[in-house]
């Protein structure tokens, strides 16, 4: 689509986006980063890379920090330490080559906007001044609004839309800027099991046809579960980047959610992730100490001493 | 104790020369100013969920219309301070805040009551309470129409300037922060526009009706334009129908012009609903 669109020189700066990836630095770069809101640590001694070309889940329990870690990357938030690189830049520098679809996006529109001149916003939207929309824009939003599939919805208003709709509308108004990498803030919530699939699917097909790197806040896993390259789990109090085989570990995502969790790997190769069936209700879940939880993720020992106190703060939570 | 036969209600068969004196036409060219700013502004009121704190502006003026009255100074200007300072409270405190319904109600009732206070202190404010409640459209003057007429230049130009972040930042702050949108600009520009168009829309049908002209033909213009900038067209002309009509109307039977501006406005919006209802169920 746009991506490889003559318009798409508009930023002239990454024009080198085609080339091969082994090439380029990581997406998304964190420096022992920690995120505090007044003197609560949310979490901290963030220290991984998220390769180009990727497919990432950020996943952890409710209250973990994982719309935090998207704004932290987005430079909406700031950093109490440390420091994160977003495409090569500090975060919040390199924006305009970020597609953002947050969570609240597809809930509470009553504006009479139509998909395509809300799609159009992606483009124009953060102009000053006077200007007629012209037809090369209108034709990229179509493009958008094509590859997600909601193109002939273009003339629909968001409130006539289901939320399935308007989540791909809202994707479409992302890619409209040809970003190269693209966040989105629980996309799957409040859909409809074809919904999530198809919102996968448009995913799938962003990774594969078009490179594009993705970000997923997600709280279920296993509808993402055959794109995904990797996952960031946020695990007492620290985030951790781990390629998809290490992360689907079952005791590990006992942990991660907070409840005992089967990794369950069909004949056929696909894998999913359930709830045991046989989990006593009354018991109390998540009940590590922080010395136990160290087999669970790796960081540098060498701040193992700052660790302890933040590292208490989520068990004490649970 | 009132009989029917006490209550007037005749036709008025002089109404074609009421229409033509001098304060009607400087009603008219008022309300044709007001039509321009509250269609303008009541789709991006309605579109940023704003239209309680559009509401509460006015009641925020209050004090400041009727202590003005109590120092000597004209009304617009009290109230267009009071309404402007308040303005910047609610766009300062961010997008939210307009959504706070209980703090806005609260400060809402306070203000109401000192304008209530300030009426009290002197003879005069008391007199232009009621006019300042509910509207006297038929005594504004030259100064206020040119006055007007200047805001509308105003304002149209800084709507072209700003229309599409401002329209990015009311269908979601976030996305339109992360592009890059100021977004705290655009809620204090918003606020402070919205302060200039009540205190221009008060003068025709007061503080406490003010949501029928601004919110009532923006939100039917919403059911019935597809788009942002038809929307606003189509509430201007609603709303200047209903200010024309109600001027019309109350030159023809002893009516106030803002129980018919009102009464038109709110008519409206309630056919159109009743119309895209009746569409709703036949679709």
């Amino acid at each position: 689509m746009a991506q490889s669109a003559p318009q798409a020189g508009e930023h002239g700066d990454h024009s080198g986006t085609g080339t091969p990836s082994a090439q380029q630095p990581a997406a998304i770069v964190f420096s022992d980063a920690a995120v505090s809101r007044g003197d609560h640590v949310i979490w901290s001694h963030g220290t991984f890379s998220i390769p180009r070309g990727s497919v990432t889940a950020i996943v952890g329990t409710n209250g973990a920090g994982k719309t935090t870690m998207m704004k932290t990357e987005l430079g909406l938030l700031p950093l109490a330490h440390g420091s994160v690189d977003v495409l090569g830049e500090p975060a919040g520098k390199s924006n305009k080559r970020i597609g953002y679809v947050p969570q609240s996006y597809t809930s509470d529109i009553d504006s009479n906007l139509t998909a395509e001149q809300s799609v159009l916003l992606g483009l124009t939207g953060t102009r000053f001044g006077f200007h007629i929309t012209t037809k090369a824009q209108r034709s990229r939003a179509r493009e958008a609004m094509d590859f997600v599939g909601v193109a002939d919805k273009a003339s629909y208003r968001l409130s006539q839309l289901s939320g399935g709709l308007r989540q791909r509308v809202a994707i479409a108004q992302a890619l409209v800027s040809d970003p190269e990498l693209l966040m989105l803030d629980e996309p799957l919530a409040n859909l409809d099991l074809a919904s999530q699939r198809a919102t996968v699917h448009v995913l799938a097909r962003l990774n594969h046809e078009l490179g594009m790197t993705i970000q997923v806040v997600a709280h279920d896993l296993n509808m993402l579960l055959p794109i995904l390259t990797g996952a960031v789990y946020l695990l007492d109090g620290h985030p951790h980047y781990a390629a998809m085989n290490d992360v689907l570990d079952a005791n590990l995502l006992t942990h991660l959610y907070g409840t005992t969790v089967q990794v369950v790997t069909t004949p056929q190769g696909d894998m999913f992730v359930t709830p045991s069936a046989d989990e006593p209700a009354d018991i109390e879940q998540d009940t590590h100490a922080p010395v136990e939880v160290a087999q669970f993720h790796h960081h540098g020992h060498q701040h193992h001493q700052q660790d302890a106190p933040a590292a208490a703060q989520p068990a004490e939570r649970s | 104790m009132i009989h029917m036969s006490d209550i007037d209600f005749s036709f008025d068969p002089q109404w074609a020369q009421t229409l033509s004196m001098p304060f009607m036409h400087n009603a008219f060219i008022a309300g044709l100013c007001i039509a321009v700013a509250a269609g303008a502004m009541g789709y991006f009121t309605i579109a940023r969920h704003s239209t309680f704190a559009a509401h509460a502006l006015a009641h925020i003026g209050l004090p400041g219309a009727t202590g003005a009255v109590l120092l000597g100074l004209p009304v617009s200007f009290g109230l267009g301070v009071f309404a402007l300072a308040g303005a910047l409270v609610i766009g300062a405190l961010g997008k939210r805040a307009s959504q706070r319904e209980i703090a806005t109600g609260t400060v809402l009732a306070f203000a109401t009551g000192l304008g209530l206070f300030f009426a009290r202190l002197s003879s005069s404010a008391s007199q232009q309470m009621q006019s300042i409640l509910f509207g006297s459209i038929l005594t504004i003057t030259d100064d206020q129409v040119i006055g007007f007429a200047l805001f509308d230049i105003l304002l149209v130009i800084v709507l072209a300037v700003v229309y599409r972040p401002l329209l990015f930042s009311s269908l979601d702050e976030q996305v339109a922060q992360a592009k890059g949108v100021p977004i705290g600009l655009m809620n204090v520009l918003f606020m402070a526009i919205m302060a200039g168009v009540i205190t221009i829309a008060v003068p025709a049908v007061g503080t406490l009706l003010i949501f029928a002209l601004v919110v009532t033909p923006a939100a039917t213009a919403n059911i019935v334009a597809s788009s942002p900038l038809k929307a606003m067209c189509t509430a201007s002309v609603l709303c200047l129908v209903s200010i024309w009509g109600g001027l019309v109307l109350s030159a023809m039977f002893p009516a106030p012009p803002s129980f018919i501006i009102v009464t038109l406005s709110t008519l409206f919006w309630g056919v159109a609903r009743a119309i895209s209802a009746l569409r709703a169920t036949n679709a």
